[in-house]
């Protein structure tokens, strides 16, 4: 098993490299730089020197091999340069969104597996009855509805009813957890709402699929309580497939969330995604992409490595 | 002539004998099922009256589809409660009615008093929860035991059932246990608490020969020692007739005949059950003769004949079938639903025979082999699990035969034995690791692509499940139509239309069939369309892959005969891949007896089954039941004992050393070479 983790470690190391000679190149196919942008940007008349020195500052003009040289030999050390609009360390840039973006999606998560799988499991043990039916309208409006309206469905509501406002700027948890809960909640369950309808429907399906396996008739043959049989032998087989998705999920709310940011107000990972796009940002653009893609990867191994841990055939073959 | 109403308690009367005044166990009485399915209500289950006492063994055979499996679903209350349903009758058990109690007290009785063992033993474990916990459940939900004692009598239990090393087997997985010892664990789950009553539905069916007659001997070995009665569901008539005292025929949702085991082999006293008999290849009998077989199918039962059940299909049908027979008391102390019942058992109406007997065997020729496999080995590298360990599993090690024109070889030995690998290989399915394959004197291995392509015509495939290797989506004319078209060998669309209908009528299929998909056609007639398929390429050879293993006895006896018929009329030969002995017996000229990727042993089929030289050819056939109760019941307890090798660490020396009663010291030191120890009979034994 140990052995196994090291070695799908060690086999990250060549995807993502895979990504960043990707990333860096496809960027450079996109014409213009964040020097026109920031210079020029607002029709500014700005001398064709004062661009070049720029360009020179940021090393723009250095040959695109020799550029490609830099960031991996950045990347290798752990140094992702610095935002070429702001001149911070992109880890810094970084750092501060993601700790936003990373409670919201673990907040999602817990409230959507909270109620996904009980929601998932009721509506496959009283299938075609009312609780089915009324659990595949709420199922169906969470895939139906674009998380960012239903956001700002909550935000009016909250608006109308309390008169709350999102506040302007991000307080983090360790600093005040309840100002930070209360900011951060309304996004979590905005987008947990879809979350939840996506794992809800799979533990559904898994669980009616299961209930046709002729292990569940051995157990009912065995005489174990209804109870246990659902519990014991038919839900640990049926989370099986949900925990895939639930990992394809968390990795989506990382980098994701762009529009529901902007409605909430918060400056997250998706927001600064955007900005960075418009700016010709690269060296941020990079690290982001970077950053994504880590966590896809990681998350993609958790889960491989759940499995093995909730099924034997997976640990001991 | 007696005439009982099938609402009486009818079976109990007779079987118990001496006792009946003594209440049975189980009384089923007039028993009625139904499924909503699409296609209707589907009637499963008719009228079924029986009983069964303590300690008593009761068979329920029948064809698949005339309602074993939802008979005993019935009694243990587990039919899909969104389709099935029971509509009338009693199912009275220890003097309760099983059909008014509710939930939870229906709950108590199952896995206590009324334990079910089920035929797939791959898939009825829960894959994810440990062995021991699965075996636990009931002692802890019905005995109250604690974890200490609950585990203490699971390793009692599994020790009972004959898996070594208990304890420490209790805390692994369902994967980690062969077929065979899945089988013993679900013994072990059913014999937990003591029940009054197992219901083991088609118990062995997945297993092997040899792991079958190991796992009945010891159900029949446990029910004796603990009374415990045993309802046993299969098609296997060999079975029945070694462990039941009592035998239910079942046809198409109604009880055929019902009667002690002697009677119902010795004495049939319904057509249906004289059928059946009749139609099964017997191992202990010179094969040759062409099998008698029940003509048809059996009837769909959304819509079954008004009158009797079997008149479409039985040779002895009168103008007074047409209603519905009523059960009758036979001479020989059982029931048999058979208008012409007391003409049968006065003998004055005999059964009649198949058209003319088609005579001898195909001739073959005896000068060149068409195909002559010499040295064939097959390994396959694995990687075994998470680490990526690789692993070798010797598939093929170095086996030789040759297959004369017009000739059918047989090829058996049990799963993994490497059977099916040396199909594929012939097939140029698989690359064979070393070796030579010569067919009609040309090296297939060192063939050039023209000369393959003309070889993969000639040599077919007929494979199990005639299901899976059909297209779904390809009507029937399609599928047989289509190497008409790939290999040009009809042109234009009226004569491959003409050569379809043709083939059809060849496999015995009306050409109106050729319209229908797959999945509108029964078993037997999907492996018919499988053969035609195959012979529409005008082959020379076909590789029979279990061509017959899936399907009903009546069904399979009709394949068989249409297999020896093509062969004679075409002079095809066969390579026939099969585990059942007594179908190999019947069907082979010559037979190769395989064991864990080796050759054993090759004969003429005769002097294989009459004199068998190889040890494990010994063992293999006396593991096979007879259908004849007499001989059965003779017969001393079953010998071998053991589990196959894994074949990825085959013994050294002679690989069947491990479960050789001859085995010795010498056996471990070479691999005993195939040598000729009669004229034409090999054996790779050092003491054969
Ligand atoms: N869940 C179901 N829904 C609809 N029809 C069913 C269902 N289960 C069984 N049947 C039908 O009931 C009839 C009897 O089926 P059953 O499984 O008892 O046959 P069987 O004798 O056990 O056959 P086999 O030898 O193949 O196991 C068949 O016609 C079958 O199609
Ligand atoms: S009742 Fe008639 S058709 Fe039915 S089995 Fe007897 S003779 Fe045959
Ligand atoms: S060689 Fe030895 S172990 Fe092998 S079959 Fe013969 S007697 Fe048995
Ligand atoms: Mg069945």
């Amino acid at each position: 098993m140990l052995a196994y983790a090291a070695k799908r470690i060690l086999l990250m190391i060549p995807t993502l490299l895979g990504v960043a000679v990707l990333v860096f190149f496809m960027l450079r196919v996109v014409p213009g730089d964040v020097v026109e942008v920031k210079l020029r940007g607002d029709g500014g008349n700005v001398s064709q020197e004062t661009i070049e020195m720029e360009r020179r500052r940021l090393g723009l003009d250095k040959p695109l091999l020799a550029q490609f040289g830099d960031w991996m030999v950045g990347l290798v050390t752990l140094d992702f340069g610095k935002s070429m609009w702001t001149d911070r360390p992109v880890v810094e840039e970084i750092g501060t969104r993601l700790e936003l973006s990373l409670q919201v999606a673990i907040m999602a998560t817990i409230i959507a597996v909270l109620i996904a799988v009980p929601l998932g499991t009721f509506a496959a043990l009283m299938r075609d009855t009312w609780v089915d039916y009324l659990a595949r309208i709420v199922t169906i409006g969470g895939l139906a509805i674009p998380s960012f309206w239903f956001g700002m469905l909550v935000m009016l509501t909250l608006l109308g009813l309390f008169n709350w406002l999102p506040p302007i700027t991000f307080t983090p948890l360790h600093v005040d957890p309840w100002t930070n809960l209360v900011q951060l909640i309304w996004p979590a369950m905005a987008v947990g709402y879809r979350y939840c309808a996506v794992v809800a429907r799979m533990v559904r399906s898994s669980l009616l699929e299961v209930f046709n396996e002729d292990y569940i008739r051995t157990a009912r043959a065995k005489g174990v309580y209804e109870k246990l049989v659902i519990v014991r032998h038919a839900l640990r087989n049926a989370l099986l497939p949900a925990i895939t998705v639930i990992g394809l999920e968390f990795a989506f709310l990382i980098g994701g969330l762009v529009v529901t940011e902007q409605v909430f107000n918060l400056n997250g990972i998706g927001v600064l995604f955007v900005q960075s796009v418009s700016r010709n940002d690269f060296t941020l653009l990079q690290g982001l992409v970077m950053l994504v893609a880590a966590f896809y990867v990681v998350i993609n191994l958790a889960v491989d490595l759940l499995y093995a841990v909730f099924d034997p055939r997976i640990r001991y073959r | 002539m007696l005439d009982v109403q099938p609402t009486h308690d009818a079976g109990g009367a007779h079987a118990a004998g001496p006792d009946g005044d003594r209440q049975p166990l189980l009384a089923v009485e007039d028993l009625h099922v139904e499924f909503s399915t699409d296609a209707g209500t589907v009637r499963a289950v008719e009228g079924l009256s029986f009983s069964v006492d303590r300690g008593e063994v009761v068979a329920i055979v029948g064809e698949s589809g005339s309602g074993k499996s939802v008979t005993a679903l019935s009694i243990m209350r587990l039919l899909p409660a969104r389709s099935g349903r029971v509509t009338r009758g009693r199912i009275a058990f220890d003097g309760r009615n099983l059909l008014d109690l509710d939930g939870e007290q229906m709950r108590q009785i199952r896995g206590r008093d009324i334990s079910m063992i089920f035929q797939e033993p791959m898939t009825s474990l829960n894959p994810i929860l440990q062995i021991g916990l699965q075996i636990m459940e009931p002692l802890q939900i019905h005995l109250g035991l604690d974890e200490a004692q609950a585990r203490a009598r699971a390793v009692e239990l599994m020790r009972l059932v004959g898996i070594p090393d208990a304890e420490r087997r209790l805390g692994q997985y369902p994967h980690q246990f062969s077929g065979g010892m899945r089988q013993r664990v679900m013994i072990a789950i059913g014999l937990a608490c003591n029940p009054k009553l197992i219901i083991a539905d088609e118990p062995t069916t997945a297993l092997d020969v040899t792991i079958q007659a190991q796992i009945l001997e010891l159900m029949k070995d446990l029910s004796r020692k603990l009374d415990i009665a045993l309802i046993v569901i299969t098609h296997n008539l060999g079975i029945v007739a070694r462990y039941a005292d009592r035998v239910i025929v079942l046809y198409a949702a109604r009880m055929a005949e019902q009667g002690p085991a002697e009677a119902i082999f010795h004495r049939p006293r319904h057509p249906y059950t004289m059928g059946l008999l009749r139609s099964v290849p017997r191992i202990d009998r010179p094969g040759g003769a062409r099998l008698e077989t029940i003509e048809g199918l059996p009837p769909s039962l959304a819509a079954p004949p008004s009158g009797c059940r079997f008149a479409p299909r039985c040779p002895y049908r009168i103008a007074g079938c047409d209603a519905q027979p009523p059960l009758v008391a036979t001479d020989t102390g059982g029931l048999s639903a058979c208008v012409r019942t007391a003409e049968i058992a006065a003998g004055s109406i005999a059964w009649a025979r198949a058209a003319a007997d088609a005579g001898a065997k195909a001739q073959v020729a005896a000068d060149q082999p068409l195909l002559s496999v010499r040295g064939l080995t097959k390994h396959f590298v694995v990687s075994t699990g998470l680490l990526g360990r690789a692993g070798r599993v010797r598939a093929v090690e170095d086996v030789s035969f040759d297959v004369r024109p017009g000739e059918t070889l047989g090829l058996v030995g049990e799963s993994g034995c490497g059977k099916t690998t040396v199909g594929r290989l012939i097939l140029r399915l698989e690359e064979p690791t070393s070796g030579a394959i010569r067919f009609e004197g040309r090296d297939l291995l060192r063939a050039s692509e023209g000369e393959l392509a003309a070889m993969r015509r000639k040599v077919q495939v007929i494979f199990q499940d005639p299901y899976s290797s059909l297209n779904p989506r390809m009507t029937v004319g399609q599928i047989v139509g289509e190497p008409l078209r790939v290999y040009d060998l009809a042109q234009g669309d009226a004569a491959v239309r003409a050569r379809v209908g043709d083939l059809l009528g060849q496999v015995g299929l009306r050409a109106e069939m050729a319209v229908r998909y797959p999945h509108q056609l029964s078993g037997g007639q999907r492996q018919r369309v499988g053969i035609a398929r195959a012979l529409a390429m005008e082959p020379s050879f076909i590789v029979c892959d279990e061509a017959v293993s899936a399907l009903d006895v009546s069904i399979q006896g009709q394949i068989i005969n249409l297999l020896e018929d093509l062969q004679r009329a075409h002079g095809l030969s066969y390579l026939f891949i099969a585990h059942d002995l007594a179908v190999v017996r019947h069907i082979s000229m010559r037979v190769v007896v395989m064991y864990l990727g080796r050759v054993m042993e090759v004969a003429d089929r005769d002097a294989l089954y009459r004199e068998p030289l190889h040890p494990y050819t010994k063992l293999l056939l006396d593991a096979a039941p007879v259908p004849d109760p007499t001989v059965e019941k003779a017969r001393a307890p079953r010998l071998i004992t053991g589990e196959l090798p894994s074949p990825l660490a085959p013994p050294e020396g002679c690989v069947f050393h491990t479960r050789c009663p001859l085995a010795g010291p010498e056996c471990r030191q070479a691999v005993p070479p195939l040598r000729e120890a009669k004229p034409g009979h090999h054996v790779a034994c050092v003491k054969a």
